[in-house]
């Protein structure tokens, strides 16, 4: 499928907008100068999955909401956060298959004056660039390779699981976001535990247990030397940038692992400054994985 | 942030079984919900348990014994147990579950029972405030709203509170929370 001309209206939900603008930013420059074209959508709320452990149904219908707001608008749905994309994927197609479920959703929106139809797909930014743009295109359009760049990635669950419902990658050996952080001409590290959980969601029930599991990814990647970890996901970057700080005086440890939205790391290799892809956003210090990309940068000139 | 899951809410998943505690048709019904139909299919061979990331640090949360529990009858105990909640939902447990059943799920399932009940954590209350108020889960500071402006991004989606509440009303979880105001959930700071 062409790069160009693919239009989707912008899904931010909550976590992004809240805290990740860097993500934001970086998302909306790189996804635009690989012709992906974004809507914006005045009243998406809420995708559900915040509310899914205390009231399955309004989940559902909070999730059809947005799904109906895409199909009046009869546009696809993009996403920034993994656990967005997931969750408007699943209700989409439980409530495709299950008759009596939708009846019931429907009979809510109703209230609202709204049907559900099930019209329209939605991507997490990840599933746009491979399936949308292509790694092909990608790897055409970048102009500075950052082969001076060792990094670690780290997908989350929601990207991956539950498989049934995302159907997207191999949540045991997921291959995607390494594939495409090669794009940029970075070396993508192996390392344990890659596909385990930030701990993210049990922030706020306990939170010794969260740290604990964002401690555990940090010293994995620690101990194969990686340069940055790679994040596409708005919480599992709170994780390991805002909470990196806290973790090492929590266990007396030091990490200094940079954590860069995916985003920001492809805009680089586009040509992109640090500037334009807000890495001043960022709270780990990122100025040495920097100078050693402008520095290569510059041998490559020569 | 503290340690919030303080033990006003004991872990009784390591106390005796007393059969007058057990509820025999409590299975039947988690069996008609959706996301348990397949929780009679467990066989407690604790691949749950021992693929779950909560797990290796929690002295408490075993997956393998809510779905024991759940499946035994021990509703109130069940539904009670703090551990419930610790449940991270990275569906690893579900997607290697070699009988198909949709773990995760089944401990969302009993989450839900529980805050029927009005058993659940204050932050489930203040983010299903806040989706209400706002349509958000988080209350996005004006500070931040302001901020995108500056930084070049277009103005937040407004969400619609009203049209939200109207598609809510009749949910009987939200209607209870509404009307109530106040949880059971001791566990506030």
């Amino acid at each position: 499928m062409s790069a160009n001309n693919k239009k989707y209206l912008i899904f931010l939900g909550c976590a992004v907008p809240y805290r990740v603008s860097a993500y934001e930013i970086s998302a909306r420059k790189v996804l635009a100068k690989l012709g992906i074209e974004l809507v914006e959508m005045p009243e998406f709320n809420c995708c559900g999955l915040p509310l899914d452990p205390v009231s399955h149904e309004t989940m559902l219908i909070l999730a059809a909401r947005n799904l109906v707001l895409a199909e009046q608008k009869g546009l696809d749905i993009i996403t920034l956060c993994p656990g967005c994309a997931g969750t408007l994927k699943k209700v989409n197609k439980i409530l495709k298959e299950d008759k009596a479920l939708r009846e019931q959703i429907n009979g809510h929106l109703k209230e609202s004056g709204l049907e559900f139809k099930g019209t329209v797909t939605t991507k997490h930014i990840l599933q746009v660039l491979k399936e949308d743009v292509g790694v092909d295109n990608i790897k055409k359009a970048v102009v500075r390779p950052l082969t001076m760049l060792k990094v670690a990635e780290h997908n989350g669950c929601h990207i991956l699981r539950p498989k049934e419902y995302i159907g997207f990658d191999d949540p045991e050996d997921p291959q995607t976001l390494k594939t495409l952080i090669e794009a940029t001409g970075a070396t993508c590290l192996d390392y344990v535990d890659e596909t385990e959980c930030c701990g993210a969601p049990s922030v706020g029930v306990s939170d010794k247990i969260a740290l604990q599991l964002a401690r555990d990814k940090l010293s994995h990647v620690k101990q194969v030397d990686a340069q940055a970890l790679i994040t596409i996901c708005p919480f599992c970057h709170i994780m390991y940038d805002t909470n990196e700080l806290r973790i090492e005086k929590m266990f007396n440890e030091v990490y200094g692992i940079p954590v860069l939205h995916y985003p920001q790391l492809l805009g680089l290799a586009l040509g992109m400054t640090p500037e334009e892809l807000a890495f001043g956003e960022l709270r780990v210090n990122t100025s040495n994985i920097l100078k050693q990309v402008s520095e290569g940068a510059k041998q490559n000139e020569q | 942030m503290t340690e919030n899951a303080a033990p006003a809410l004991k872990d009784d998943t390591r106390e005796p079984v007393r059969a007058s505690e057990i509820d025999p048709k409590f299975k039947y019904q988690l069996i008609k919900m959706h996301g348990s139909e397949k929780l009679l299919k467990c066989f407690q061979c604790g691949t749950c348990t021992s693929d779950c990331p909560v797990a290796r640090y929690s002295d408490s949360y075993r997956p393998r014994t809510i779905l024991r529990m759940a499946s035994l009858g021990l509703k109130d105990r069940v539904l009670k147990s703090e551990t419930l909640w610790l449940c991270a939902a990275c569906f690893t447990c579900t997607d290697r579950c070699p009988q198909d059943v949709e773990v995760a799920s089944v401990i969302r399932v009993l989450r839900n029972l529980a805050a029927e009940e009005g058993i659940f954590p204050q932050v489930f209350k203040d983010q299903c405030t806040s989706v209400l108020e706002s349509g958000y889960a988080y209350k996005i500071p004006d500070l931040r709203i302001k901020k995108r402006d500056s930084l070049g991004l277009p103005p937040l989606p407004k969400g619609n509170p009203d049209s939200i509440k109207k598609s809510l009303k009749g949910v009987s979880f939200i209607s209870k929370m509404t009307n109530k105001g106040e949880t059971k959930d001791e566990r506030k700071q």
